[in-house]
């Protein structure tokens, strides 16, 4: 499966990524505490700067990935014309960018192996509620492996359901492959108890 | 032990593929995403506590960098967006929704409904629209107004997961943990 991580390497790849994260709180807890235009409009032009240094193709994706915010921001921007607050709007906007490019920096630049260790790091004090990192690690690795596998089911489900009747495949096909996936959760927890258990 | 564990990844996974497929139109050409069915059936099928880590499992990949929000979306950005209210809301949606199927002694069908818009509606959207409210700096009503953009669609969907519910209640009684 495809990750968010960018195939183009730049600087911040070579960072650790609880350094990054860290950084990124703190970054996001600024943003939202400043109020007034100009210093945002300043955030802003320093985290373009940062895509920047990663190249055009680098900068492209960083852009293409604000693109499902544009419902908000035609909201926002014609909200505020229409109350004639058009720096209050300005503020809100550049802050809801910088903060969502920031952590699409963030999300770019870090592996998905890298984010998933620091998760287990940080549930390491959850152990004793029943958490530990080996069966976060092992339920994301499930997750992750059995996405494409129900994909699958579903097309094959709908292909069959297309072969018996005219009608085309609603939410009926959703109950089969509900029943699969319960049938899948019991299969694996066979074959993980065979294997020694979860742990 | 590993039951819990399988069943929680699987419905998991059950979240993303609901939101990666748009083509299964759920009803007359409504283009919506099934996402939040996928919130809903955690809840009314897994129960409270399965159902809650099933949400929260799937958000941690999410976080972790995975495209698997419906419309592809997915890292950290969409924690820092406006819709950041209702990915924080899903767990608790979906527990609210357990919880309510639990308790009550309902059919399957009229309760897992219920308890589709008690959480997955009532719960969900406090939450949405007071992330609403903090992100685009707005007051709470006027961000309930554009949060009522989706209530449509997920009546629609609390609808499906009442009707889902009913079907895997009929075909495989065991098959309702929540109710188990």
């Amino acid at each position: 499966m495809l990750t968010l991580t960018s195939p183009v390497e730049i600087w911040a790849h070579r960072l650790p990524a609880g350094l990054k994260l860290a950084a990124l709180a703190l970054a996001t807890m600024g943003l939202f505490a400043l109020k007034s235009p100009l210093p945002l409009a300043a955030a802003a032009t320093a985290t373009a700067v940062l895509f920047a240094t990663g190249g055009a193709r680098f900068a492209t994706t960083g852009l293409r990935l604000l693109r499902p915010l544009w419902p908000f921001v035609v909201i926002v921007g014609l909200w505020h014309l229409w109350t004639a607050d058009i720096f209050g709007g300005a503020a809100i906007l550049l802050r809801l960018l910088t903060a969502v490019a920031l952590a699409n920096l963030v999300t770019m630049t870090t592996r998905l192996s890298d984010m998933i260790a620091v998760f287990q790091t940080l549930a390491r004090p959850l152990r004793p509620i029943g958490l530990s990192p080996r069966r976060l690690a092992l339920a994301m690795a499930l997750v992750i492996r059995f996405i494409p596998v129900m994909l699958d089911r579903l097309t094959q489900i709908s292909e069959a359901w297309s072969a018996r009747s005219r009608r085309r495949p609603r939410w009926r096909v959703l109950v089969p492959a509900t029943l699969a996936a319960l049938d899948d959760a019991d299969r694996a927890a066979e074959a993980l108890r065979a294997r020694g258990g979860a742990g | 032990m590993e039951r819990n564990l399988t069943h929680i990844a699987l419905f998991a996974a059950l979240i993303a593929v609901l939101g990666l497929i748009p083509r299964i139109d759920l009803a007359a050409g409504v283009p919506i995403t099934a996402q939040s069915l996928g919130i809903m059936l955690c809840g009314t099928v897994l129960g409270a506590r399965r159902g809650a880590l099933a949400v929260l499992l799937f958000l941690a990949l999410v976080a972790a960098g995975l495209p698997l929000l419906s419309g592809g979306r997915g890292g950290l950005g969409v924690f820092a967006g406006p819709s950041v209210g209702f990915l924080v809301g899903f767990p608790i949606a979906a527990f609210v929704a357990g919880w309510v199927m639990e308790r009550t002694t309902l059919a399957p069908g009229i309760a897992a409904g219920a308890a589709s818009v008690i959480g997955g509606i009532g719960v969900l959207y406090v939450f949405g629209i007071a992330g609403m409210a903090i992100t685009l700096d707005k007051t709470l009503s006027e961000a309930a107004f554009l949060g009522m953009a989706f209530l449509p669609g997920d009546v629609l969907k609390a609808v499906l997961a009442g009707l889902i519910t009913q079907s895997l209640a009929r075909m495989r009684p065991a098959s309702l943990l929540s109710r188990a």
